[in-house]
């Protein structure tokens, strides 16, 4: 489906987030592996992990910003196929423990031990090989997608309508997953993890390889992401989200291009959770919340809607601000936060990203009546 | 500048304020030389309710310590971070504070999955971390020592006592999630097995996290408590639903005299929200009740009432664990004269300080301590008036009798056992083996 | 435990202590364990002594106090840092006594049942309606026998024919578990069969299970014809709990339905509203408790237009500094008012603490209506369903029938052509934006009552009323009436059978699979610039 790139793949955003991202990628590891403890340039463990798991974030971001930015679906469900993904690593990282459980039941995780289960449940079978766990990282979370974008793109479902389905769609996976009965943990989720491919997931030779992965992942999705923005494909999503039904009357099956993009976004969203959850070392049903999905959107919109890395950027800068100020500030740091999400809409309508074309100082003058039209046929 | 400088003016202030009102000679700490003490409870987000209380009580405590001349002649310093209820968070806050503030010992959670997602960071980097929330068992960690109840301390005691004024009827309703799972599990063996219950008298009932539409619910606890035998409700539900709960109980008219409720997670402070009038004659156990009458809870609660600056608030008993569990703590250090871990932790068990309720705590090689049980009935005036109390002091049991899987498997942290889940069955630590 | 108190009342009477000194007998109610003090209100209740009502009412509302240096038992009052006592035996003051000195006379459970129980027959012949329709129903629920020569008395000497047959079935309650014929306990279950309610029912099975004789049979019928009446009032009941929860979705979604759903900006903060309006109703009853404690029983009422001005006004303060700058572009007052709402529940926290508020329940919105002895109907949640109703009627007028309304109407639909003719499009916004925020501060109001007062109340609302909305139709108030009682009944009657999360999770599945059927909600608006 994908074409010959109509524009240039990366554009100058793109080499300068790509290079950067590649610096991270290697100089984190290296550092934290190689100068010795202590030294100005040694980079502590916990800093691995945290820098890792930002780097899902922005993966995750990356992958709302595919839709959003550049076909117009505001998806507030996103979480919803990062959870899964991260379930899905999560079912094979907790079969990896084995006997080794506090029970020592060689076959079933210790939650169902003392539920008093029998046996393992059917859907989770396979989920000691690494290679279906992976397989279904990306098929769980792409299934669900498919089947949903279908429905909802066939029946034209749009605007608010959609971002509410998606929000109702996590909502319910996230009461589902809380029941114990489900057979994942419930509210405490998987956690206690050991071994991933029989490394011991709290070396930090493994974290210092996971966090690389996650690097890898996020400048691999974003060359993808870019490729299918630069085609002509990408040339018919924007003109989706600008003009829905001008682009059907001009012939072109929209449900196909919305499906077909919306697919590998949640796609993109499952790996980046299943990357997430060996480096945090817990998923539960929470993630699934609403309001982690609506964040991730924030993240976009803070970074910069419709330019990839401007949303990757987002989310590394939110959620280092996140990590900092609840330190430092530990009561006070919400009021910081809010505010700079009113101070950014307001002051900086491209987000992050617009800071390199240009800061506006004033409130944006009133939109022309065109512009008004064409920015809601968006939503 | 760290974190902590509001923690170091506000214990700076009230430091030489005590000093001085007492005629106590102001100690002067080295500088910079600070033993970091961790606090890792949500300031915000849906847990804020119940755990900003215990940051609180904590800094108080470390103030009061530092009154005291400190600890090992080096003055202690709060770490406080806001895990926001967020539980990734929590893990992420946890390795914050061990590796980069190097807090000696962390005091923190309160739900058990941010328990249960801190443990591994603890047990990785070998940090310290005192738990002071009633939970569900099942659980023993070499470096965590959980200062709440558990089931054996609270549950099976609360039904015991309800057995023994008649009740023959069990509704067991639970927010849906591991602890209320696990205690009504534990309970419902507990019912079949020792109380000889029929399983027709026995009702469940899960429910969601801040559920708030609780008319059918109660309707259907009304219609079960009218088979003719005297029903009582056993509720682990949890903390945010349970004022929606309460009111409901109070519309429909169920009182206690009719069908007592007897909860496990609703104190003093929960109650705070509540208009008590109706739920006069309800129950809960604990192992502390603010109306306790003694002298060292007398000074606990004026010195918290004077710290917080706010003559109506109340304490509760996750509170108390904390100020069990921080003297623990500081016997633990002075006994092994150094923070670090190993020798804490073995130094600690043993250790026996004053409780709140009259006696005396003692840490347990299984990291659990030695508590009373109480059972009070709700006053209008927001207190409980202690009914019964166990006629001594209970080991807290981190693995069940009353599951299958858990009974024979022991802890003990002493050496040459040193093994969480040692089976006493093969002989064989390790869980099943 | 009853029947050694019935034995020891017996012997009591028998030996003629009864008329004996009543002190003594209010002074054994304070040493022992609760079984003694068991003994010991039994005793007193039996002994028919003028004192028992009034000191057994002490001892239920925990007035009953101790001397602990002689054993002499007071009624006490406390009267700052002392109690005011009075001496139960000719109700004379005696003084005051200091807290240490003296110690309250602690009661459980069991013994509070006791003593209403006992009550029920000491009262029974009272001058005030009340307190013996009280004393009946006492009786009717526990129908202890002892109560049965008073009742009697009782029912004769009865005016009301209400009360008398109130006082007739609470005889048939006690005749079942006495020691009287066969005869009068069948006729007793024939009374008892006209009571629909559960406590009956449950009153005829526990009997059931003690008899073998005929009566065994009726009994059961009895019962299970009570049954079978509420189970057939049970779809009713559902019903009733399903507009209840519509009433409280309706609220919750009504003041999004104009910031959202007639403005199109998608209001994170409209949660915050709503809490907003809670803290208010707060702050409103600690102020009349302090300033006017005649009119706490009103706070409420006087809330209501507090609770509007304040989330009215942090709307237009939001609406004139930050949204106004947003318009045309709607998803980014997604980002903004997520950032408001961020600051407005820190700051809620920072002024009044994270823990929960106490709103108290005045005493008119208390309790229960019975509708034909079937349907037990809260007063709060009447209410509740009655303000709803009221908001949705005053904000469709206004829409509808006002100048205001018509200049809102047109701003969203048109705002070129409204500027054009004149309306001030600013304003119109301004206040369009105050009235959905003083909508959700009166949600605030009724969540109050049933919820916890906390900053995170907002929260846990916000999901659902985008939920109503947008099953409604957005931008259409019937719309919004109509998602709601469809959500809240569907919700209940899926409830019993799935339980309360299986049931949630159908209905957000139902939601998402209607909506692809109905793309644009219940009620599409139609016309060309739906689709701008």
């Amino acid at each position: 489906m994908i074409q010959a790139p109509v524009t240039p793949i990366l554009g100058r955003g793109g080499v300068i987030f790509l290079v950067l991202l590649l610096a991270v990628a290697i100089l984190v590891p290296v550092l934290n592996l190689f100068a010795t403890p202590g030294s100005a340039l040694h980079v502590p463990d916990y800093m691995v992990t945290l820098i890792g798991k930002y780097l899902c974030y922005a993966l995750l971001a990356l992958a709302v910003d595919l839709v959003w930015g550049f076909c117009g679906i505001l998806s507030l469900g996103h979480g919803a196929f990062f959870a899964l993904g991260g379930y899905a690593m999560g079912m094979y990282l907790m079969r990896q423990i084995g006997s080794r459980g506090v029970y020592g039941n060689p076959e079933l995780p210790d939650f169902m031990v003392f539920l008093n289960w029998k046996e393992l449940p059917w859907y989770w079978q396979g989920f000691e090989y690494f290679p279906f766990a992976l397989l279904m990282v990306f098929l769980v979370p792409g299934a669900l997608a498919f089947v949903f974008g279908w429905l909802a793109f066939r029946s034209r479902v749009t605007g608010v309508y959609l971002s509410i389905i998606t929000q109702a769609m996590t909502f319910a996976l996230l009461l589902a997953f809380f029941r114990n009965d489900m057979g994942f943990g419930g509210n405490n989720g998987l956690t206690d993890f050991k071994d991933i491919l029989g490394f011991p997931v709290q070396a930090s030779t493994t974290r210092a390889v996971l966090y690389f992965c996650s690097a890898l992942a996020l400048g691999g999705c974003f060359i993808l992401a870019r490729r299918i923005v630069s085609s002509k494909l990408g040339l018919v999503l924007v003109s989706i989200r600008d003009a829905e039904s001008r682009t059907r009357f001009l012939g072109y099956r929209v449900e196909h291009y919305k499906l077909f993009v919306f697919t590998v976004s949640a796609m993109m969203a499952g790996l980046a959770g299943a990357l997430y959850v060996p480096q945090v070392g817990i998923i539960n049903p929470s993630e699934f919340s609403p309001e982690n999905s609506i964040e991730t959107v924030i993240w976009t919109a803070f970074g910069g809607r419709g330019t990839l890395w401007g949303a990757a950027l987002g989310a590394i800068v939110v959620n280092a601000a996140k990590s900092w100020f609840t330190g430092l500030l530990p009561d006070a740091w919400l009021f910081i936060l809010g505010g700079l999400f009113i101070v950014v809409t307001l002051f900086m309508p491209k987000g992050l990203a617009g800071i390199f074309s240009g800061w506006r100082w004033a409130p944006r003058p009133p939109v022309t009546e065109a512009a008004k039209v064409s920015t809601q046929a968006a939503e | 500048m760290k974190i902590t400088r509001r923690g170091i003016l506000k214990s700076a202030v009230a430091l030489s304020a005590v000093a001085a009102a007492a005629g106590l000679p102001t100690y002067a700490f080295a500088e910079g030389e600070t033993i970091k003490v961790g606090i890792l409870h949500s300031l915000s987000g849906t847990m804020a309710i119940s755990e900003t209380t215990l940051k609180d009580v904590m800094l108080m405590l470390i103030e009061q310590q530092n009154a005291k001349g400190g600890l090992l002649g080096k003055k202690l310093e709060a770490v406080v971070v806001d895990p926001a209820s967020d539980w990734p968070l929590f893990a992420e806050k946890a390795r914050q504070l061990i590796s980069a503030d190097k807090c000696a010992a962390v005091f923190g959670c309160w739900t058990s999955v941010s328990r249960k997602s801190v443990l591994p960071v603890f047990e990785e980097l070998n940090g310290l971390l005192f738990y002071p929330v009633q939970y569900e068992g099942e659980e023993s960690s070499k470096n965590v020592f959980y200062t709440g109840a558990a089931p054996n301390q609270q549950a099976i005691p609360a039904v015991d006592y309800l057995a023994n004024e008649g009740v023959q009827r069990w509704v067991l309703a639970g927010t849906d999630y591991v602890y209320p799972r696990t205690t009504n599990k534990i309970l419902e063996t507990y019912l079949k097995d020792v109380l000889k219950v029929a399983p027709d008298d026995i009702m469940i009932n899960y429910t969601p996290f801040g559920h708030s539409d609780w008319q059918s619910i109660v309707a259907d606890i009304k219609k079960f408590g009218s088979a003719g035998k005297k029903t009582a409700v056993v509720s682990t539900i949890n903390g945010d639903a349970n004022v929606p709960f309460y009111k409901e109980l109070g519309q429909q008219g169920v009182a206690a005299t009719d069908i007592p409720v007897v909860a496990f997670s609703v104190g003093e402070e929960e109650l705070a929200g509540i208009d008590k009038g109706p739920l006069v004659g309800h129950l809960a156990a604990w192992n502390y009740f603010m109306s306790i009458e003694n002298p060292t809870n007398a000074d606990f609660i004026k010195s918290w009432k004077t710290f917080i600056k706010d003559d109506k608030r109340v304490t509760n008993d996750p509170m108390e664990a904390h100020f069990i569990g921080f003297n623990m703590w500081v016997e633990a250090v002075k006994k092994a004269g150094t923070t670090d871990t190993d020798p804490v932790a073995d130094a600690i068990i043993g250790v026996a300080v004053p409780n709140l309720s009259g006696g005396y705590s003692t840490m347990m090689p299984n990291h659990h301590i030695t508590k009373p049980v109480l059972i009070g009935e709700i006053q209008e005036s927001g207190q409980f008036e202690i009914v019964w109390q166990t006629p001594g002091l209970v080991v807290g049991d981190e693995w069940s009798d009353f599951l299958p899987d858990s009974k024979d498997l022991i802890s003990d942290w002493r050496k040459p056992l040193s093994c969480g889940n040692f089976n006493v069955a093969t002989g064989k630590c390790g869980g099943a083996g | 435990m009853r029947s050694l108190a019935a034995i020891l009342m017996l012997l009591l009477m028998t030996c003629g202590v009864w008329a004996s000194d009543a002190a003594q007998l209010i002074n054994a109610l304070a040493p022992g364990d609760f079984k003694e003090r068991e003994t010991a209100i039994s005793a007193l209740a039996a002994s028919g002594a003028e004192e028992a009502a009034p000191v057994l009412q002490a001892l239920s509302g925990g007035n009953l106090y101790v001397r602990k240096s002689d054993g002499k038992v007071f009624i006490a009052e406390t009267r700052g840092d002392a109690l005011a006592l009075t001496d139960p035996v000719g109700m004379a003051a005696a003084g005051e006594g200091a807290k240490a000195d003296i110690e309250k006379i602690k009661i459980n459970n069991n013994l509070r049942r006791l003593i209403s129980n006992a009550l029920g027959g000491l009262t029974m012949v009272s001058t005030d309606p009340a307190a013996r329709r009280k004393a009946a129903l006492s009786v009717l629920k526990s129908g202890d026998p002892a109560a049965l020569p008073s009742l009697e008395k009782a029912i004769s000497d009865e005016k009301d024919a209400g009360l008398a047959a109130l006082m007739k079935q609470a005889a048939a309650a006690a005749t079942l578990r006495s020691d009287r014929s066969d005869a009068e306990k069948m006729a007793a279950i024939g009374v008892l069969k006209e009571r629909t309610d559960r406590d009956t029912a449950a009153l005829l099975t526990a009997f059931a299970a003690t008899t073998d004789s005929g009566l065994k049979d009726a009994a059961t019928a009895a019962a299970q014809s009570i049954e079978s009446t509420l189970a057939r009032w049970a779809a009713v009941q559902n019903v009733w709990y399903g507009l209840s929860l519509s009433s409280v979705l309706l609220l919750a979604a009504i003041g999004l339905a104009i910031t959202f759903g007639v403005m199109g900006v998608i209001n994170m903060a409209h949660g915050e509203m709503v809490m907003l309006g809670a803290y208010t109703t707060y702050v409103v009853q600690g102020m009349v408790a302090q300033h006017a404690p005649g009119l706490l029983p009103y706070a409420l009422l006087l809330a209501v237009p507090a609770a509007f001005l304040v989330s009215g006004s942090v709307g237009v303060a939001l609406e004139r500094c930050v949204i106004r700058f947003l318009y045309g572009r709607p998803l980014e007052t997604l980002l903004a008012t997520w950032g408001v709402s961020l600051v407005l529940q820190q700051a809620v926290r920072s002024i009044f603490g994270p823990t929960n508020k106490e709103v108290t329940t005045p005493a008119w919105m208390s309790g229960s209506v019975d509708v034909g002895g079937v349907l037990s109907l809260t007063m709060n949640r009447i209410v509740i369903l009655a303000f709803a109703l009221a908001v949705f009627a005053g904000l469709m007028m206004l829409m509808k029938a006002s100048t205001a309304g018509l200049q809102m109407r047109a701003v969203t639909q048109n705002r070129p052509m409204a500027n054009a003719m004149g309306i001030r499009s600013n304003w119109v916004d301004a206040l369009t934006f105050g009235l959905g925020s003083g909508i959700a501060g009166l949600a605030g109001v009724a969540l109050s009552q049933i919820d916890n007062v906390s900053p995170n109340l907002g929260q846990s609302y916000i999901i659902d009323s985008f939920l109503v909305v947008v099953f409604g139709g957005v931008g259409n108030l019937w719309g919004t009436l109509a998602g709601a009682v469809t959500l809240g009944v569907a919700n209940k009657f899926l409830e019993p059978f799935a339980g309360a999360v299986l049931g949630k999770i159908l209905i957000l599945i139902a939601v998402i699979l209607f909506i692809q059927k109905r793309p644009r909600g219940l009620f599409a608006l139609k016309g060309r610039w739906v689709e701008a």
